[in-house]
């Protein structure tokens, strides 16, 4: 009999060997979480430079209240998908709240951001149809496009030219087309060349998802995301994004402009087929979709803290994941074992950063990715800077492995 | 030798950069498993030999293509299809 667990041993003898470093990069415990930026690790009080908590915002008193009195008052869950069970009224007011916020007339709220991409692109795309997808795409629109069923073909990232080869090497097979990019790449921090690939567009003719993750609330004159930000949204015909990170909640969303968009909720299995958000996070999402509309000096924060640390670590000469400024810097490091060392020696000295490590980094590359909150002080993001110079930049670790 | 040959020569030269270990590469080679290949060096493999070929490799045939073999069969239908 073969053992299911055969394929995984060598994850396990990998996980072993970071062990064995002294570090558990992938299963840290925050042990008390005290404010956006800050909790007890291993005793320690650390700053959190890895949260994708953007906009500062898990900790705000009215989000919390409209949290509290939302489980006083609609119970701890609804037990229930919207198909079966119906929707609560505050379903459908956040999803008229989003769609106002997005300027698009409808939105779909799912109940995890992975489930967003996922909802969106089974529904949107069939076994007839083509995807076309970047190649640095998040693990969540690969499995989406997966589901879907639709015929999958992967393009050169950031590469508006090679879709273009792509889409006319199959120019004549029918079914509908989607293009899939997204506003700010998770690992490295760079942007989808939005202009190129609506020309593109414009010459071949498909439909265009932009999945706004990471820049939804935080790139563009309204916070709407990339295509807010290049002034293109009309471009757009499909906007996806979470609740995990700007809006510091769990949750996620699909809007549009299309007629028919709402016959998603009746196509989409990540829609139909799981419990619809709770109503606590149904609340905090409410109100901190409220808060970014009303308080844009948060981007304006975000936006200057982020410049901060990435001239920081471009002053100290660390290669970074990209030339823009956004609020995910990461830096390059030479190989796996002294990767997992400096994430460590950060750790202890009391930086809390993401670990990332190939495969689920584009070129195999070993990273470690701070993403930046408007809730930190500049203190903390040149502590940041003081250590990373003290930890990568001097090069104890280059020659490690 | 037959287009069939022609191909996995190529297959194995685009392959090469990717086999780090310098397995020596046979028709019955699993490309992924053999080669100790991640799914996305995988993925970016084809890539390569999608522009080489000038042809488009959905991921989806991917799911069936374990070694080299199979991919020459999917590189050699794709070339006929034109």
């Amino acid at each position: 009999m073969t053992d299911l667990f055969d394929k995984h041993r060598h994850t396990a003898e990998r996980h072993e060997r970071m062990l064995s470093l002294g570090a558990n990069a992938v299963g840290l415990t925050n042990d008390r979480i005290l404010s956006p930026t800050r909790a007890i690790i291993d005793g320690r009080e650390t700053v959190l430079a890895g949260t994708n908590n953007y906009m500062g915002i898990t900790f705000e008193a009215d989000c919390i209240a409209a949290g509290q009195e939302a489980l006083a008052l609609y119970g701890t869950g609804t037990t229930g998908s919207r198909i079966a069970n119906g929707s609560y009224a505050m379903h459908r007011e956040l999803e008229r709240e989003l769609a106002g916020f997005l300027n698009r007339r409808h939105c779909i709220m799912f109940t995890t951001g992975y489930q967003a991409n996922l909802g969106m692109l089974a529904g949107l795309a069939g076994p007839k149809d083509t995807i076309y997808l970047d190649a640095d795409s998040h693990s969540s629109i690969y499995d989406g496009c997966t589901l879907s069923g639709a015929k999958l073909v992967r393009f050169r990232h950031n590469d508006a030219s090679d879709l273009d080869k792509r889409l006319t090497r199959s120019e004549d097979e029918g079914g509908g087309r989607l293009v899939v990019v997204e506003g700010i790449y998770s690992m490295l921090g760079d942007r989808a060349p939005l202009a190129d690939f609506v020309a593109v567009k414009k010459k071949h003719g498909f439909q265009l998802l932009v999945d706004e993750a990471h820049s939804f609330g935080v790139l563009g004159k309204n916070g709407r995301g990339l295509a807010d930000e290049a002034g293109l949204e009309d471009d757009v015909d499909f906007v996806v994004g979470t609740f995990s990170k700007s809006i510091g909640a769990i949750g996620g969303f699909g809007a549009g402009n299309h007629p028919l968009f709402n016959m998603l909720r009746y196509a989409s299995r990540p829609y139909m087929f799981t419990a619809s958000p709770s109503p606590a996070t149904v609340a905090t999402s409410l109100a901190a979709v409220r808060k970014l509309k009303a308080e844009p000096e948060r981007r304006e924060k975000l936006a200057v803290n982020s410049a901060r640390l990435f001239n920081g670590f471009k002053a100290l000469g660390l290669a970074l994941g990209c030339d823009a400024v956004s609020p995910i810097v990461a830096v390059n490091c030479p190989d796996e074992v002294s990767t997992i060392a400096m994430w460590n020696a950060l750790l202890k000295a009391g930086v809390y950063v993401n670990i990332a490590l190939p495969p689920g980094t584009p070129g195999k590359q070993c990273l470690l990715r701070c993403s930046v909150s408007a809730a930190h002080s500049f203190e903390d993001i040149d502590r940041i800077i003081t250590l990373f110079g003290e930890v990568v930049a001097q090069g104890h670790y280059k020659k490690a492995g | 030798m037959s287009a069939g040959e022609d191909t996995f020569t190529v297959l194995c030269q685009l392959l090469e950069p990717f086999n780090t270990a310098k397995i020596a590469l046979k028709p019955g080679t699993d490309i992924s498993a053999d080669l100790n290949i991640d799914s996305v060096s995988v993925m970016d493999f084809v890539m390569e030999v999608e522009d080489h070929f000038n042809i488009d490799i959905p991921l989806n045939v991917l799911s069936e293509t374990r070694s080299i073999a199979d991919l020459v069969k999917v590189v050699d239908g794709r070339l006929v299809k034109g």
